[in-house]
């Protein structure tokens, strides 16, 4: 593998990448999370937002009592978000556990939503914590069972102890399990990771690892996709595209629950890597109850008043 | 895809300017003689006609101001005084968007910098000093400090209501009245203000604005009735005045120029340092005397802080400044933006570099795009000169002891601002500077609870914090 040429695979080399990046400084990304938050996206703009965020939701369901009738429910959901109205474009993709992968591949299928793919989260997800023969098999499982993502979560244990090139090569071996079926995202939950220099270490390496995209959380650990959070990140992947001409994309998930809070992100994508990312190629959102959100706003921006929540479908 | 964003412009329903405004002199609104316009300086609409102060409007303020000060305002308790300023200070805050809104049109920076900075620092300070008000006797300045008397305060036309409030607020909580003149291209808060002083029922006299020019300064600078000045503005201005209150026994606080180093070592967090250097020189359009106008960076980093430092200007936002997405806004007058395209002009003669993001500027009114110049040396005019508006100089050095020689070779000594990972070197570096305001991984952050103030030619005095509480009371060393 080449890993861009920045890294040759050793611990040594790693470490020299990793020791390379600049720190980043709490206050001032907070700040400059803050100060974009205060734009103000209004009439068109918003819109065009609403639309656009709506293809970048990951519509996720990643419970115990999942079934395959929740799961049928939510595929639906997802290919037509709005029953009513056609002109809502469906999601980016349905994002479940492994054994719920054939159940969301085959019922999209059935209902014309081939174009939607399934994302299976993976490698012992949430904790991360199994032997890799167990996570490659948790990985395989998923592709065969037709997941054409696989997000996996990385083993904050052995970052948090220093041990980067252990990270590094479970990234590396996944993404050899994903090959060319699968596109790869990386999951930091950066909630246990803490610190914004942690976040930007953790982008680098899972980027120069092979990840197709990098991922705040999990969902199941707050606090999750923070806008400093995501900010890191977005620079992050600004500056490896000068480093590797690569471009990675960059999926928030957690805690993003209304309109707002995701125009706030794509004010945060649009001002910080710019347009390209402007995309559900480069960008996701992975969430829930987002969705209703998105669509009551769309209407109200349609008919001109609220509706009740009566009026969008529950999934 | 491209994400644009519509037009989000402020309501300016809000306000009711008058067309024509007098002075406000013992709690009242006072006819002026000869008035003079008052611009938007991004429309060049002509917003009010302003009262030109003439030596019996000053005289009458200096009047009023006395007898408020003797027979009112230095016989009132700390307690009842401070609850005066507690009101002004709620009142402030309850018309916050009427004041950000007059501000920005009348002076042209963008309401997000008016809403969100000006006028909460504002009222911040009314609510400082109110907390004084009844506790000088602990301020470490004595038993029983006193109040000098009648303060003549002049101030700038770059924060015109957030200068109001660091002059106004500790004169008054140490039990002084003033004769307060705004700005000649920006009175209109101040008018407001003066409103906001009848609102809260304050005792006639205690303050009193008198607007007008330079003259109108002068007049109050030389007027045997005051027993302080306090100035901000610039260096030349502040010199005529002290040598002016010289021969007298006037007390004097200046608030002038600068020309801040910004320095940037091999270890700096950079894409915040990024942040800082376009907070520190372009924030409101570089009319910042403390403004980040010098960055010094050291070559080993430079050439990857001016590639992101480009990158982030390309997406600095200029235009309406009531647009509530601007970064950006107007120049606040057509003189002032002359001086802003002649000093320019002489960095392009020196030879320097000059680089501008693409953007297109407003038809009418007076603009400037952001700007910066690569390839500065301390033998460049703008690398010594204050020139106050979107142009930053960028010079490079080698070692840390060089940077700081580089940073103090000024006659001024501001502010400076620090870049570094480095706890130890940001301390060093910080004890090395000669300035009178340092930050470190930041830039352009103000508090009340902070002095504020210049080494050499950027002043004298301090104001904010204890230390500026200290310049308008008697019996004290003065700095």
């Amino acid at each position: 593998m080449s890993f861009y040429g920045l890294v040759d695979g050793t611990d040594a080399s790693l470490k020299s990448y990793l020791g390379n990046l600049s720190g980043v400084d709490q206050v001032g990304a907070e700040a400059r999370a803050a100060m974009l938050a205060t734009r103000s996206i209004k009439t068109t703009s918003k819109r065009w937002a609403i639309d656009t965020a709506i293809t970048m939701v990951d519509l996720t369901t990643l419970e115990g009592a999942d079934t395959p009738g929740k799961v049928t429910a939510l595929c639906t959901k997802a290919v037509r978000p709005d029953p009513t109205d056609s002109s809502v474009p469906s999601v980016g993709a349905v994002c479940v556990y492994n054994d719920m992968v054939s159940v969301a591949r085959k019922h999209l299928d059935l209902i014309g939503g081939q174009h939607v793919p399934v994302a299976a989260v993976s490698t012992a997800f949430p904790s991360g914590r199994a032997s890799m023969p167990v996570k490659i098999q948790d990985t395989q499982d998923a592709i065969d069972a037709g997941a054409a993502e696989i997000d996996m979560v990385i083993d904050r244990g052995a970052f948090l102890a220093g041990r980067y090139i252990d990270v590094f090569n479970e990234i590396v071996q996944i993404r050899q399990v994903c090959g060319d079926k699968a596109h790869l995202k990386v999951i930091f939950e950066t909630g246990e990771l803490v610190t914004y220099d942690n976040v930007r270490k953790a982008s680098f390496l899972a980027m120069a690892a092979g990840a197709d995209f990098i991922k705040t959380s999990t969902g199941k650990v707050a606090p999750a996709a923070t806008p400093p959070v995501v900010l890191v990140m977005l620079e992050a992947v600004r500056d490896f595209y000068e480093m590797a001409q690569v471009r990675i994309g960059v999926k928030p998930a957690g805690g993003i629950r209304n309109t707002k809070d995701a125009i706030k992100q794509l004010v945060l994508v649009n001002e910080t890597v710019g347009p390209d990312w402007l995309s559900p190629k480069l960008f996701r959102i992975g969430a829930s109850a987002l969705l209703n959100d998105l669509l009551m706003q769309r209407m109200k921006m349609d008919d001109g008043y609220y509706s009740s929540p009566q009026y969008v479908t529950m999934d | 895809m491209t994400f644009e964003y519509a037009p989000a412009p402020e309501s300016r329903a809000i306000v009711t300017i008058k067309p024509k405004y007098g002075h406000f002199i013992g709690g009242k609104f006072v006819a002026g003689g000869k008035h003079f316009p008052t611009i938007n300086p991004a429309t060049e609409e002509v917003l009010s006609h302003i009262a030109l102060g003439g030596k019996a409007d000053v005289d009458a303020a200096v009047k009023a101001a006395r007898k408020a000060y003797s027979t009112t305002w230095s016989k009132m308790s700390g307690k009842e005084r401070g609850k005066y300023l507690y009101r002004i200070a709620r009142i402030m805050q309850e018309r916050a968007r009427e004041f950000a809104v007059l501000e920005t049109l009348d002076n042209g920076k963008p309401i997000r910098e008016s809403r969100d900075t000006d006028i909460p620092l504002a009222a911040a300070h009314f609510f400082y000093h109110a907390g004084w008000a009844d506790k000088l006797e602990y301020a470490g300045l004595g038993t029983s400090p006193k109040p000098l008397g009648v303060a003549g305060q002049i101030i700038p036309w770059n924060f015109p209501l957030l200068m109001l409030a660091w002059k106004v607020a500790p004169a008054l909580a140490a039990g002084n009245t003033v004769v307060l003149k705004p700005a000649e291209s920006t009175p209109l808060t101040a008018l407001l203000f003066a409103e906001v002083c009848q609102q809260a029922e304050l005792p006639a006299g205690v303050v009193n604005i008198v607007t007008g020019d330079g003259s109108t300064g002068a007049l109050i600078v030389n007027h045997p009735g005051i027993d302080k000045i306090a100035f901000t503005g610039s260096t030349e201005v502040g010199k005529i005045i002290a040598r002016a209150v010289a021969p007298t026994n006037k007390s004097v606080t200046l608030e002038l120029g600068g020309k801040a180093a910004n320095i940037v070592f091999d270890d700096a967090p950079i894409d915040e340092t990024v942040e800082g250097i376009v907070n520190g020189i372009f924030f409101n359009q570089g009319h910042v005397c403390c403004a980040g106008s010098r960055l010094l960076l050291q070559e080993s980093v430079a050439e990857e802080v001016l590639h992101k430092l480009k990158n982030r200007m390309e997406k600095i936002r200029v235009g309406d400044p009531m647009d509530k997405n601007t970064d950006v806004g107007a120049i606040n007058s057509k003189e002032q933006l002359a001086k802003i395209i002649e000093l320019a002009a002489v960095g392009d003669a020196e030879g320097a570099e000059r680089w501008s993001p693409a953007c297109t500027l407003p038809n009418k009114g007076f603009w400037f795009a952001p700007t910066i110049f690569t390839g500065v040396t301390q033998a460049h005019r703008i690398a010594r000169e204050e020139i106050f508006g979107p142009v930053l100089s960028v010079l490079t050095f080698r070692t840390p002891q060089e940077a700081i020689e580089k940073a103090n070779n000024t006659p001024f000594g501001l502010s400076a601002g620090i870049w570094s990972e480095k706890g130890s070197r940001t301390l060093w570096a910080s004890q090395q500077l000669r300035a009178g305001v340092i930050w470190a991984n930041t830039f352009n952050k103000f508090d009340p609870t902070s002095p504020f103030g210049g080494y050499k030619e950027s002043g004298w005095g301090r104001e904010g914090g204890r230390h500026g509480l200290a310049a308008y009371l008697k019996g004290v060393s003065h700095e």
